[in-house]
């Protein structure tokens, strides 16, 4: 690590303050920060460490759905019996997140400001059609994700809270990676009335909505219905875990695995 | 009356009090006043020439202290890292020996090859500045495979070994060989990769040196298996040191694994650094150096065939092996894939003919060496597959066409055609115990319920003999050690009854001092309480070889026996003495000296307290004091063996495979603590699982990058990974030629379960007419053989 200058604010005004300076950095849970600051792959002036202010905790309902702050653990939103009863697929999406140790520490605001593309949250943002609250104004989940590791935040904006609408069914189904537990395919599949979403993250640079399979579901909500239907492969990620035409088949096995668990 | 802690009882490991508390005393846990950090500036490419180093502006950085070249190594008339074992080739010429320097001086040969070392007051200081040493290098092609290596054409890893080629060697009664295959019924082939690894121990490797002005030692402090290989290796070939002015201590070492055996440069460049700065020096490698710097393990790529008669009866063997030796040849790399894989093709087998043929070669890749099993897990795979493969080519039960083959007790000793000579086994035996284990019987039932979930079973057997013990010398010498291969003992009474015990052989997570410790609470009928195991350090242990090859008990253990006979020896001049009698009247047991036919005894302790308050004492005839010392040089290997059986279930949609059952039945001869030889066996099981299905070390062919640098992309196996394993052992076969009767338990699970595991994903598949398939068995290996073969399936 190179040397860096730690500030605590307790206000979400202090940190949007601390945050001008000029290589000034957010800290969240740290659990990709630190490791890319320990192989000094980064060299913030400042870390700003989003712990210590209140508003950005903590897990409410609101609008029948669920207001979810930035500085929420994995752990918690794993944990939390509001989440279990209004959004159960989210607490399991959580709790399928990394390790023990990471869950307790990563947060929901770093996760979605991070914009992995294996990470889990994206696809609940996508499919659960929710909206980001930052310091500055509201941006809905479908324009937050940009690209790999892009999102719709300026420079220097804070993630405050993420709402999440209350689907009729859901279910998120992950292909871990073996080695990272990150999701090689992750698909969230959420039923609202009669629309369906499947928001599917791993698989791409992005999150992406398999339209093909929302249609399909939207007509008849059952795992039958993605039967013959796929992704394609093209533009798809590929590493040593997983080609593309794998990644593209397993959106199907996942998409339907998660259509079966929302019952 | 039996010691509650003797021989035989689970005794709990007394070691893991402070380990499980944090209060474990590891290399980096050692701090000295004034000491330094060094960190070192390694190659990012894997070959190229280094045309200028320029580190002006790093000396120049805050709390530097020095930077250090080869070129201040070579001023200093450092030398080469030896290698502790010479192969001869075929033609009988010795293998290549390309100088191994601790800092490279004109040439990096694989991604992490050290070029410099900057030492400063602090470790990130150190950092800061090594990111300012300046490299100029000319990139060279690489070759980052040992097919690459052999492949015409390939650019040389050293100059002067044409080819890449190391040695070529040869095992084995070629013309007897081709004769039984010209004559065989059925011939079973196979061709297959073992792929390499990583060894990944918890704790990192880590060195500190020393150098006392006043007295001219040195000490070093460092993450070894062997401390007093490490100080004769360093001390006369690297450093120049003569031994009585070289201290090794290897404090806690947090697993091995075997990676920790090999005297590293590392360990050189601290040492003589702390002489040339004039303060301690210390290293510690981060996770990231530990995959790039530790010496791997396997990189095995052979081809092997098996004649058999018209009944399935093994006729000969052949096998040819390509063997990735790395960058450089690490202490012990030679031996690996001859003298420990190669006499140890005939497996469990009385096949009567066996050729081997071991070619290894240079790659720019990080040094290949001993891994937990070191050869004997190679062996065993490749054994176990082909006696699968053979089993598909003359259509019998896989249990059955083994049985057929197995090396008969009765038959013991058994002289192998690949030079070991058993000295008891069961093997049926063990594979009786396995069967119920697993009620092979049922089997077919399962998989038909597998089968109407939609999900794949497969059933898999490996049964294993392994070689510990390295031995004995003068054999080992005569095949190109370098090194003697026995263990010493000391057995220290003090005055009040209490023992230290001092050992050549290391612990860094085996249990030594549980164990040891159980053994001489047994002989002398004493509180295990009032045992101390001490290991790790040359100033206060005699010669000793250390750990690795699971030799510690058998080889370490039998010392300490020798040493303990001595003691007692002694004990009983002295209580005949006390008790006036005849020596050859004294009956001893359990710590007790009895005069025959009386009542009147003596403990050990009351004797010890004689023996160092020698008031009345004859010390016309007996020295004061009751401490003995003993070296043990085996007479031949042991032979652990055993049967291991895996059940699995993959998933076709996905490709996962998940292990549903898992039984190990081992022949470890006499147990001495059945707890600890459990742990053993859990962790080697996990290890061989993760061999099978999840690890893999993957360097770039061309480049010669390390692909899987992190554990983001080298899978390591994991508790959630693998089943809760049922583990037998029977005590019905105990080494014939050492005191315990003891073969040793720290490699068996690694060397059994790789191959039974992979039998059984094979047998899961072999619906689509696969026979085989290289390891890792990831889902998408498993996937794609399984989508490339539906629509034959579908077709039939
Ligand atoms: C071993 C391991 C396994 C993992 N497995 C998974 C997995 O399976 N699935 C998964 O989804 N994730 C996984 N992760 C990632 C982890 O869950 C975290 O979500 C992720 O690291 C980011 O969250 P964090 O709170 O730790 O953010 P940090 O690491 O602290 O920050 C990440 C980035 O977000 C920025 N940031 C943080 N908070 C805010 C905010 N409120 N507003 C704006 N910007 C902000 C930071 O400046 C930084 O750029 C894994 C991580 C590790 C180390």
């Amino acid at each position: 690590m190179y040397a860096f200058t730690y500030q605590r604010p307790t206000s979400l005004a202090d940190a949007a303050t601390a945050i001008q300076a000029d290589e000034a950095k957010l800290l969240g849970g740290g659990q990709t920060l630190l490791p890319t600051l320990k192989q000094r792959l980064a060299r913030p002036t400042d870390l700003i460490d989003l712990g210590a202010i209140p508003d950005l905790k903590g897990i409410r309902e609101a609008d029948g759905g669920l207001e979810i702050g930035a500085f929420t653990r994995h752990a918690e939103v794993a944990h939390s019996d509001l989440v279990k009863r209004v959004i159960p697929a989210l607490a399991s999406l959580a709790e399928g997140i990394g390790d023990r140790q990471v869950r307790n520490m990563g947060t929901m605001g770093g996760s979605i400001a991070n914009a992995d593309p294996s990470a889990d949250y994206p696809s609940a943002v996508v499919a659960l059609k929710a909206t980001v609250t930052t310091d500055r104004r509201t941006i809905a989940g479908d324009d937050f994700f940009t690209g790999m590791f892009e999102t719709a935040l300026e420079p220097g904006e804070i993630v405050k809270a993420v709402r999440f609408s209350r689907p009729d069914k859901a279910a998120y189904a992950k292909f871990r990676n073996p080695a990272s537990r990150y999701a090689i395919v992750g698909v969230f599949v959420a039923r609202f009335g009669a629309e369906v979403r499947v928001a599917v993250t791993g698989a791409a640079g992005s999150v992406f909505r398999a339209t093909a399979f929302e249609t399909a579901l939207a007509a008849d909500f059952r795992a039958e219905a993605l039967n013959g239907l796929s992704v394609k492969a093209d533009g798809l990620n590929a590493d040593i875990h997983a080609s593309a035409d794998y990644r593209a088949h397993l959106v199907t096995v996942m998409a339907k695995r998660a259509v079966e668990a929302a019952g | 009356m039996a010691n509650p802690n003797g021989i035989g009882a689970s005794v709990r490991r007394r070691e893991d009090q402070r380990f499980l508390t944090g209060r474990g005393n590891y290399t980096d846990d050692f701090k000295r006043l004034n000491m330094t950090h060094a960190v070192h500036v390694r190659s990012p490419y894997a070959h190229a020439r280094i045309l200028g180093i320029d580190f002006a502006d790093a000396a120049a950085m805050p709390g530097v202290v020095a930077v250090l070249t080869g070129a201040d190594m070579e001023a200093d008339k450092v030398g080469s890292l030896p290698c502790g074992w010479q192969i001869h080739s075929k033609d009988g010429s010795p293998m290549k020996e390309p100088p191994h320097y601790p800092l490279a001086r004109d040439r990096v040969r694989y991604v992490g090859d050290a070029v410099a070392v900057v030492i400063a007051e602090t470790r990130e200081q150190a950092r800061d500045a090594a990111e300012m040493v300046v490299v100029d290098y000319e990139e060279l092609p690489a070759v980052g495979s040992s097919t690459r290596a052999i492949d015409g054409g390939a650019p040389l890893v050293h100059d002067d070994a044409p080819d890449n080629v190391c040695f070529d060697w040869h095992l084995g009664d070629k013309a007897a060989v081709d004769a039984a295959f010209a004559n065989a019924a059925h011939v079973a082939r196979i061709d297959l990769v073992n792929q390499r690894l990583v060894p990944n121990a918890m704790e990192p490797r880590a060195a500190m040196g020393e150098y006392d002005q006043s007295s001219g030692e040195y000490t070093l402090t460092t993450t070894s298996q062997n401390p007093h290989v490490t100080r004769l290796l360093m001390g006369a070939f690297v450093l120049g040191i003569p031994e009585h002015k070289l201290r090794v201590m290897a404090p806690d070492v947090g697993g091995g694994f075997g990676s920790k055996i090999f005297h590293y440069g590392e360990e050189a460049v601290v040492t003589w650094a702390a002489r040339r700065v004039g303060r301690p020096v210390k290293w510690t490698a981060d996770r990231s150096e530990s995959f790039l710097t530790d010496a791997h393990g396997r990189d095995h790529v052979s081809h092997a065939e098996l004649a058999m008669d018209a009944d399935g009866n093994f006729l000969a063997l052949r096998v040819s092996t390509l063997a990735n030796l790395g960058a450089y040849l690490s202490t012990f790399a030679p031996s690996i894939p001859t003298y420990l894989y190669a006499t140890l093709l005939a497996g469990q087998y009385k096949t009567p003919a066996i050729y081997a043929e071991v070619k290894a070669v240079f790659t720019n890749t990080s040094p290949v060496d001993a891994y937990r099993g070191a050869g004997r897990p190679e062996a065993c795979y490749l054994i176990e597959r082909l006696v699968d493969v053979a089993a598909g080519v003359v259509g019998m039960d896989k249990t059955e066409i083994r049985r057929r083959n197995f090396v008969p007790k009765e038959a013991m000793p058994y002289q192998t055609p690949v030079a070991l000579q058993y000295d008891t086994g069961d093997f049926a035996k063990n594979l009786d115990i396995a069967l119920p284990l697993v009620d092979y019987p049922g089997f077919q039932r399962r998989r038909a319920e597998s089968k109407a979930r939609g999900k794949l079973r497969g059933i898999g057997f490996a049964t294993y003999i392994e070689a510990c013990g390295i031995a004995p010398s003068n054999v080992a010498g005569a095949l190109g050690a370098r090194a003697g291969l026995y263990e010493c003992a000391e057995v220290r009474f003090h005055p009040t009854g209490s023992v230290t015990v001092f050992t050549g052989s290391h612990s860094h997570g085996q249990g030594h001092e549980t164990t040891f410790a159980q053994i001489v609470a047994e002989r002398f009928g004493i509180p295990i309480e009032n045992v101390e195991i001490v290991h790790g350090d040359t100033n206060k242990i005699p010669f000793g070889m250390g750990t690795y090859g699971s030799r510690s008990l058998a080889v370490g253990g039998s010392a300490l026996v020798k040493a303990m006979d001595k003691v007692e020896r002694k004990a009983r001049k002295i209580a005949a003495h006390m008790l006036e009698a005849a020596e050859t009247d004294i009956e001893v047991k359990d710590g007790r000296f009895t005069v025959a036919g009386t009542d009147k005894s003596l403990g050990i302790g009351d004797i010890a307290l004689q023996a160092y308050v020698p008031h009345n004492f004859p010390l016309d005839e007996l020295e004061p004091g009751l401490d003995e010392q003993a070296f043990y040089d085996p007479k031949n290997f042991t032979y652990p063996n055993g049967c291991h059986v895996c059940e699995l279930e993959i998933d076709p949609d996905t490709g996962v495979t998940t292990i549903v059952n898992f039984a190990a039945v081992d022949d470890f001869g006499n147990v001495i603590n059945p707890l600890i030889v459990e742990g053993q066996v859990h962790g080697g099981l996990v290890q061989g699982i993760g061999q099978a299905l999840y690890e893999n070390c993957v360097y770039d062919e061309e480049s010669g990058q390390l692909v899987t640098g992190s554990y983001m992309d080298y899978c390591m196996p994991r508790a959630d990974d693998v089943p809760s394993f049922t583990v037998r052992y029977h005590e019905d076969q105990p080494c014939t030629h050492n005191p315990l009767g003891v073969k040793g338990c720290g490699e068996a699970g690694t060397i059994g379960a790789a191959a039974a595991v992979m039998n059984a994903v094979v047998d899961a598949l072999s619906d689509y007419g696969v026979t085989h398939m290289d390891m890792p068995a990831t889902p998408e290996k498993v996937w794609r053989v399984i989508r490339d073969a539906t629509p034959a399936m579908a077709a039939e």
